[in-house]
């Protein structure tokens, strides 16, 4: 098994690139669409239903159907699976976000506003920062569930880890089957191990 | 000078009145103490002075212009703000705490830092000490004391407090009361304080106003209103602790 990863190595460097890249692409994505969607519906009580709603409903459809949805509207490639994957990682953001910023205590909210703060002012000096623990665990959540979901990816030919998995599949080699589910574990742990450290930090900073 | 007149705040679409036509007048460098029972209405009348709760009818005029007549933003900045629930920001310094306001308005840096060590100074906290500390490593006395400089950091003429020494222990309160006392002599603000606590009101207060039920009961100095209380409720009101020491200490009897 040794023997045969190395002999993979250079290929599986490529494509081990390849996926983080889908998730990196995607998750920020998700972050530039989701925080912003947090804050409106955290501020705008009445947006609230709708927009989890329909996130939520984003979440429940099958990777594997949604890739398939996107194919005749985006084709195939890697446009489709970013697309798809900044689908699924909205919510945890969107309701990471919601919760950090609801959940600041209404005296320090008195005391931002009793003191003359605008909204942009509040938002900005005082309830990002406080929620911000909070977000990026939302973040963090996204992220390693887009490190497995971007295995699906290569069905529509997005590349990615997910290419071993597939060749597997259809060479009915167990090897490739576990090179390319092993690296996609590896990277999530190791992405959840990273960010975790960073979040802690945050944490402390605070 | 504050001046409240007809002031009007109701709840429940006009079936309950939490503040009923109060009209007060708090001259330049004076502190006016609300005193009254939880729920009278003395809150919600401060609260309308810097808008932080909308009024439903009549005027409010700080220094001269309706508060409803400026941005609300502006109007807060001019007026120091301590309530009880203090609400310092946990994820900034006492430093940035302190001369947040400050920061709001555009002041640099170096000006910031300056101002604030000097605040800190002003409510006897070692600036050396505290500026890089965060607010949970400081006891609630200290805290309270953080609060009261962030209120001063802008110099506003006018100062709203809202029992800002009601959750500290006796020894403490009573330090920050001499503190108030000394800032009081130092800067002659105008102030409206509250409290339920008669003695507290009896320490700090030039005027005091008695509320009751959303109504004023009576406004005048201390010796006005213990010498002559205008309605029964001032006379129990004052009558009340006297009557409480007198049975712990019997010399107090005639």
């Amino acid at each position: 098994m040794i023997d045969f990863v190395i002999q993979k190595g250079p290929e599986l460097l490529i494509k081990f690139r390849e996926h983080l890249l889908l998730t990196g692409i995607s998750t920020s994505f998700a972050i530039v669409a989701g925080v912003p969607l947090g804050i409106l519906i955290a501020r705008h009580k009445i947006t609230r239903g709708g927009v989890l709603g329909v996130a939520g409903i984003i979440q429940t459809i099958p990777s594997l159907a949604m890739l398939a949805f996107l194919l005749p509207v985006l084709g195939i490639g890697i446009k489709p699976a970013i697309v798809a994957l900044s689908l699924y990682a909205l919510l945890p953001i969107i309701r990471n976000t919601y919760t950090g910023l609801t959940n600041i205590s209404g005296e320090i909210i008195e005391a931002a506003t009793g003191l003359g703060f605008t909204k942009k002012q509040q938002l900005w000096l005082v309830e990002l920062p406080l929620a911000l623990p909070i977000i990026f665990a939302g973040i963090r959540t996204a992220a390693v569930i887009g490190v497995g979901i971007a295995t699906l990816s290569s069905f529509i030919g997005a590349g990615g880890l997910g290419d071993f998995i597939n060749r597997g599949l259809a060479m009915n080699n167990t090897n490739l089957i576990l090179l390319g589910a092993g690296a996609a574990a590896v990277m999530a742990l190791a992405i959840d191990f990273f960010l975790g450290r960073i979040e802690r930090l945050i944490w402390k900073r605070k | 000078m504050i001046r409240l007149t007809n002031v009007v705040k109701t709840f429940d679409a006009g079936s309950t009145f939490a503040v009923d036509n109060v009209s007060l007048e708090v001259s330049q460098g004076e502190t006016m103490v609300l005193l009254g029972t939880s729920g009278c209405g003395k809150t919600t009348t401060l609260k309308m002075v810097n808008r932080l709760i909308p009024m439903t009818s009549g005027t409010i005029e700080v220094g001269g212009r309706n508060v409803l007549e400026q941005p609300p933003e502006e109007l807060r900045r001019s007026i120091g703000y301590v309530f009880q629930g203090i609400g310092l920001f946990p994820h900034m310094t006492i430093n940035e705490n302190v001369s947040i306001v400050l920061r709001l308005l555009g002041y640099s840096l170096t000006d910031r830092k300056k101002r604030a060590g000097e605040l800190l100074e002003l409510v006897s906290l070692e600036p050396a000490l505290f500026s890089d500390k965060y607010p949970e490593e400081l006891s609630g006395g200290q805290q309270q004391r953080v609060g009261v400089a962030r209120a001063l950091a802008a110099e506003p003429e006018y100062l709203l407090m809202d029992e800002p020494f009601g959750a500290l222990d006796a020894l403490t309160r009573d330090a920050l009361q001499q503190q108030f006392l000394k800032l009081k002599k130092e800067f002659s603000k105008t102030i409206i304080f509250i409290t339920h606590d008669i003695i507290e009101a009896l320490i700090l207060a030039d005027r005091i106003a008695v509320m009751h039920k959303g109504r004023i009961e009576q406004i005048g100095t201390k010796n006005e209103i213990l010498q002559k209380p205008a309605t029964e409720f001032v006379r129990n009101l004052f009558a009340k602790p006297a009557e409480q020491l007198k049975d712990f200490w019997p010399d107090l009897k005639e």
